[in-house]
């Protein structure tokens, strides 16, 4: 019976029922809502349900395929998860935006057509920004408002494209869609903002950093994967996408290295982790997509990890800012061994998570020669290596003591944590049950003598530049004094170059925000001039005056009309 | 029922509420004129279903008032376009009277209650007189008896304003009124004959006649200004802002409806699809309802008076209808009927809310509604739900209306058009978010005390409304079907 309910219905409903709840029966309900679905995941058959018409198109409600069946299936993991780290809290809005937020994430992957799969992403939207409302701050409320404009606007652009494409092919089955069309082009920059693509990415190291410390890390885990699952669906093999997610690899990696909020540092890198995945669908190779597919798969978990480590020293600090924390390792080593799992499992190390699918990434560029691509990932990940490796749990837990000694994170936040990175280790330790979840049969062994070779080089260079750059100065002050002799050859110009760099790269941008808030700001004063309350268009005026647009209206009209018999 | 009342169904439809106008006056006991007003609202919707049943089954219904045969005598005709609007007009008109006695006990003298109800009857009867009658003469009268009578329900607002308002909606809509007389005069002299049928078979004949032009563009103006057309619609914000809140919401809910309505049966069941291809009427219309969408929908973001806010977005409303005429297809006219039922559904719903909040804090000032989302949160709920299907959200009617709508615009071609529309409900997320984001998000001022919800009797029928914005959003059966039959009836040509 449970097998005929749409994916997704089940966090749907019990949303609507949790919060009517109390206590531990509540918790208990919700942890039992993803158990149920991953239930339902595994009676499903492959195939079209649910089919309906409406306004003359036929609609899918539920398409069951390899590549839906994935995301489902890690969603209702990280849900369960997120659901165990955040027990020890009482917010109802948090978790029925949460529970709903899910359901719909897992709708729209089950989604067979573009008006159920609008509905759903709309849905997404709508009840996640009650996830950053959830933060309780003005900041928060504020950086809310913005994340729903541009949710709502990818949805508008989603829906927009699925009209012009159903115009154009007369079908509004989601499929592959490519970039031939008009319509083409507005769906994918409906994704391109939910995966955040380059220039389209503001909204999430705006909004996700402000929600609370569990709200985080349910955000973390669906949008920009829903967008990256609908890419692979829509647009595997599209060319362009090669570029926009090296571009994305590449470029946060300078924002994460000067960020000193370590959520927001986090945020950076989900963004180029994101890139690594569409790079891999743009690639399209069935290699690279399941490389794509298999990196979401690892990534919403160690991503997840990540946060949930600051998310802990968050609620027991109160803060996460690089340069109030230091130290903690003596007091929280739980969260700090997590801590390092998630970053060596980011970083891609052997035996965790990161390596057995980013690798495939790897590998289907070089396998299609593409040679710029190829070493553009390759620094990237190295850029990872550094600042989500190595930067987040070296200032959080070590660097300069802080003096803070917060007490270890709740046993449900460690519970959590623990499942995550038991999860993370054993997909790098062990990966045939993920690759046999994969939409194409996999070939690929990631052991290899060359693969890990390549990989330690990178991540030893990566460490030894990171080292360096600290013993530079470029870091904290404390280890001003201990410059070494040989490398100033490497500093000065490094520091020269990455100083320069950003500063240009700021100032444009600066002026380019700007620019474009004085177009904006120059608009809506003309608008109000004409359109506000004692504009032109909106004030009262005499009867006269109304009168003589009338008969104006008539003239024009009749002369019209005369002109043309 | 029995086959002779049955039979004179169309006449009863429109005597019912005229007759008991008069009973009104004659008990000017309050209690006893809403009871009056109560039953004769349902017993119309009654009638409209019944009415909507017949055409379904047998094709359009053609009654004799007084067995004079057409086209001398006047002859009411009931086809899906009528039967649908009068089922709007008189849904609303029914739900609304529910929801009426608390709202109009607050906000009018007990000694003027039977003349608002007297008032409210005379509207209705004279809006389902517009709809049912098939003679061009005859919807003048009952233009100016729905007319008229809603001047007087507009000057009963408790503000001084209501008056100036209800003055100048006076004037102009007389105006109105006399442009569409002179009109059908003009064609009158030119065919000698009033009966809508009969004009539109004799017109052909002299259709390229400059008096018959000068009609067609005295009817488009005299008829605009009733609908509230872009630039003639400067009647509108003031007469919906200072109007008592129930009539706000009746006549914000049908009054334009029926104007568009009559816009479409002389277009297009008197003067035929011909008149577009000849003249350039179609690309002016278009002109200004685009200026209206995007212009009125700026106006209504900078208003600090949430009813204000909301005629200025049924002035943009309205624009979307006449984009859906001016596209000259079945699917822009399906999306034009379809849109007064759903817009009904949605300033219905949104203006009852305004009437609770007036109700509980004499004010509908949106900086006064801080704080609502808690001590109201039902009607704020339905606020928020009706909001959305302004915006055009999916399972929501306003969706399948835009749907629809951009459809039509596709088909022709016309992208910039389908690309304003968007922006156009975007200018909408931000006028409707003003209000939610005091309402939600706004601390109610400590010194201010707390209030309550509106009582159930109140609150059902506005939920009525939001439920029915739901349901015929994800079932779009019988609205879609009606307006779709509706709108092929009207390109196939004469009714």
């Amino acid at each position: 019976m449970i097998a005929n309910l749409p994916p997704g219905l089940i966090l749907l409903v019990g949303a609507v029922i949790a919060p009517f709840l109390q206590g531990r029966l509540r918790s208990v309900f919700m942890l039992a809502l993803p158990l149920l679905g991953i239930l339902q995941l595994t009676q499903l058959d492959p195939g079209n349900y649910g089919a309906m018409e409406l306004f003359g198109f036929d609609l899918v409600h539920v398409r069951v395929d390899k590549l839906s069946l994935v995301f489902g299936y890690i969603f209702y993991i990280a849900a369960f998860l997120g659901i165990i780290y955040a027990l020890h809290k009482d917010d109802r809005l948090e978790e029925t935006a949460a529970l709903a937020y899910v359901g719909a994430a897992i709708g729209a992957t089950f989604a067979g057509d573009f008006i159920t799969l609008f509905v759903y992403w709309e849905l997404t939207a709508i009840t996640s920004v009650f996830i950053v409302w959830a933060g309780r701050s003005p900041r928060a409320y504020k950086a809310g408002q913005r994340y729903l404009i541009i949710q709502i606007t990818s949805g508008v652009l989603l829906a927009a494209g699925a009209i012009v494409r159903a115009n154009e092919v007369g079908s509004i089955t989601f499929d592959n869609i490519g970039l031939d069309s008009p319509g083409g082009l507005l769906i994918l920059l409906a994704f391109g903002i939910k995966a955040a693509f380059p220039f389209l990415h503001n909204w999430l190291q705006d909004s996700y950093p402000e929600a609370s410390e569990t709200g985080t890390v349910f955000l973390s885990a669906f949008t920009t994967k829903l967008a990256v699952y609908a890419l692979a669906r829509g647009f595997a093999g599209t060319e362009e996408l090669i570029w926009i997610g090296v571009t994305m690899t590449a470029f946060p990696i300078f924002y994460a290295v000067i960020e000193n909020d370590l959520r927001r540092v986090l945020a950076y890198s989900l963004n180029n982790q994101v890139g690594f995945m569409v790079a891999g669908v743009g690639i399209g190779t069935e290699l690279a997509l399941n490389g794509a597919v298999a990196h979401a798969f690892a990534h919403i978990l160690y991503k997840a990890l990540l946060l949930m480590s600051m998310g802990a020293v968050l609620h027991r600090t109160g803060t996460v800012k690089g340069s109030e924390l230091g130290g903690l390792y003596k007091t929280m080593p739980w969260t700090l061994g997590f801590c390092i799992v998630g970053s060596a499992s980011i970083s891609a190390f052997p035996l965790f998570s990161g390596f057995v699918t980013k690798t495939m990434i790897l590998a289907a560029a070089a396998e299609q020669g593409l040679v710029v691509p190829y070493l553009v990932l390759l620094f990237a990940s190295a850029g990872v290596f550094h600042h989500s490796g190595i930067k987040i749990p070296f200032f959080a837990f070590f660097a300069h003591d802080s003096g803070k000694r917060p007490q270890e994170a709740p046993m449900n936040m460690l519970i959590a944590m623990g499942l995550t990175a038991a999860l993370s280790i054993g997909i790098g330790v062990y990966p045939a049950p993920l690759y046999a979840l994969l939409p194409f049969p996999v070939n690929y062994v990631p052991y290899t003598l060359s693969h890990v070779v390549t990989d330690l080089q990178l991540l030893m260079f990566s460490a030894l530049a990171f080292s360096v750059l600290q013993r530079t100065g470029l870091y904290p002050p404390e280890l001003r004094s201990t410059v070494l002799d040989f490398d100033w050859l490497y500093r000065k110009p490094a520091v020269w170059v990455s100083r320069t760099v950003s500063k240009w790269l700021s100032e444009r941008l600066a002026g380019i925000y700007r620019d474009l808030t004085g177009v904006v700001q120059n608009i809506i004063k003309a608008t109000f001039r004409h359109h506000g309350p004692e504009g032109l268009m909106a004030r009262t005026n005499a009867v006269g005056g109304s009168v003589a647009v009338i008969i104006a209206m008539l003239t024009i009209f009749i002369l019209v009309f005369y002109w043309q018999v | 029922m029995s086959v002779l009342l049955s039979a004179h169904l169309p006449a009863l439809q429109v005597v019912l509420p005229l007759i008991s106008a008069p009973l009104c006056v004659l008990f000017r006991r309050a209690g006893a004129t809403w009871l009056i007003a109560l039953i004769v609202s349902w017993a119309s919707l009654g009638i409209s279903i019944l009415l909507l049943e017949q055409v379904i089954a047998n094709g359009p219904i053609s009654y004799l008032l007084g067995s004079w045969a057409a086209p001398w005598g006047i002859e009411y005709k009931v086809d899906m376009l009528s039967a649908f609007v009068m089922l709007i007009v008189t849904s609303i008109g029914s739900i609304s009277m529910v929801f009426a006695p608390n709202s109009v006990n607050a906000e009018i003298p007990e000694d003027r209650i039977y003349l608002f109800y007297t008032m409210y009857l005379l509207t209705f009867c004279g809006l389902l007189g517009i709809t049912i009658t098939g003679d061009a003469f005859n919807l003048f009268v009952f233009l100016e008896i729905s007319s008229l009578s809603s001047y007087v329900l507009i000057s009963l607002g408790a503000e001084r304003n209501a008056l100036t308002a209800a003055l100048r909606y006076l004037i102009l809509g007389t105006v109105g009124a006399t442009f569409y007389i002179i009109g059908v005069g003009l064609m009158y002299q030119m065919t000698g004959t009033l009966n809508m049928s009969d004009l539109a078979e004799r017109l052909p004949a002299v259709a390229e006649t400059r008096t018959i032009l000068v009609a067609l563009g005295f009817v488009t103006v005299g008829i605009g200004l009733k609908l509230g057309l872009f630039p003639v619609h400067v009647w509108l914000p003031n007469a919906y802002a200072y109007a008592p809140s129930v009539v706000t919401a009746f006549l914000a809910a049908t009054a334009t409806k029926v104007a568009v309505y009559a816009l479409l049966r002389i277009y297009f069941s008197v003067f035929g699809t011909k008149i577009f291809a000849a003249l350039p009427i179609d690309e002016f219309l278009l002109l200004l309802s685009l200026v209206a969408i995007l212009s009125m929908s700026a106006v209504a973001i900078f208003q600090k008076n949430a009813k204000r806010l909301l005629a200025y977005s049924s002035v943009a409303q309205v624009g979307y209808m006449i984009i859906g005429i001016s596209m000259v297809s079945v699917t822009g006219l399906t999306a034009t009927i379809l849109h007064l039922f759903n817009h009904a559904m949605i300033k219905g719903a949104l203006f009852l809310v305004l009437a609770a909040v007036f109700f509980r804090i004499k004010s509908v000032k949106i900086e006064d509604m801080a704080g609502l989302g808690r001590m109201m949160p039902f009607s704020m709920a339905a606020f928020v739900v009706a909001g959305f299907s302004l915006v055009g959200v999916p399972l929501t009617v306003g969706f399948v209306s835009k749907w629809y709508l951009i459809l039509g615009a596709l088909e022709k071609g016309w992208w910039p058009v389908a690309g304003l529309i968007l922006v156009s409900s975007l200018l909408a997320v931000i006028y409707f978010w003003k209000v939610i984001e005091v309402a939600y998000f706004k601390e109610r001022p400590a010194e201010i005390g707390a209030i309550s919800e509106v009582p159930a009797v109140m609150l059902i029928p506005m939920w009525v409304l939001v439920g029915a914005n739901i349901y015929f959003g994800i079932n779009t059966g019988l609205s879609v079907g009606a307006a779709s039959a509706a709108a092929k009836l009207l390109i196939g040509g004469a009714p």
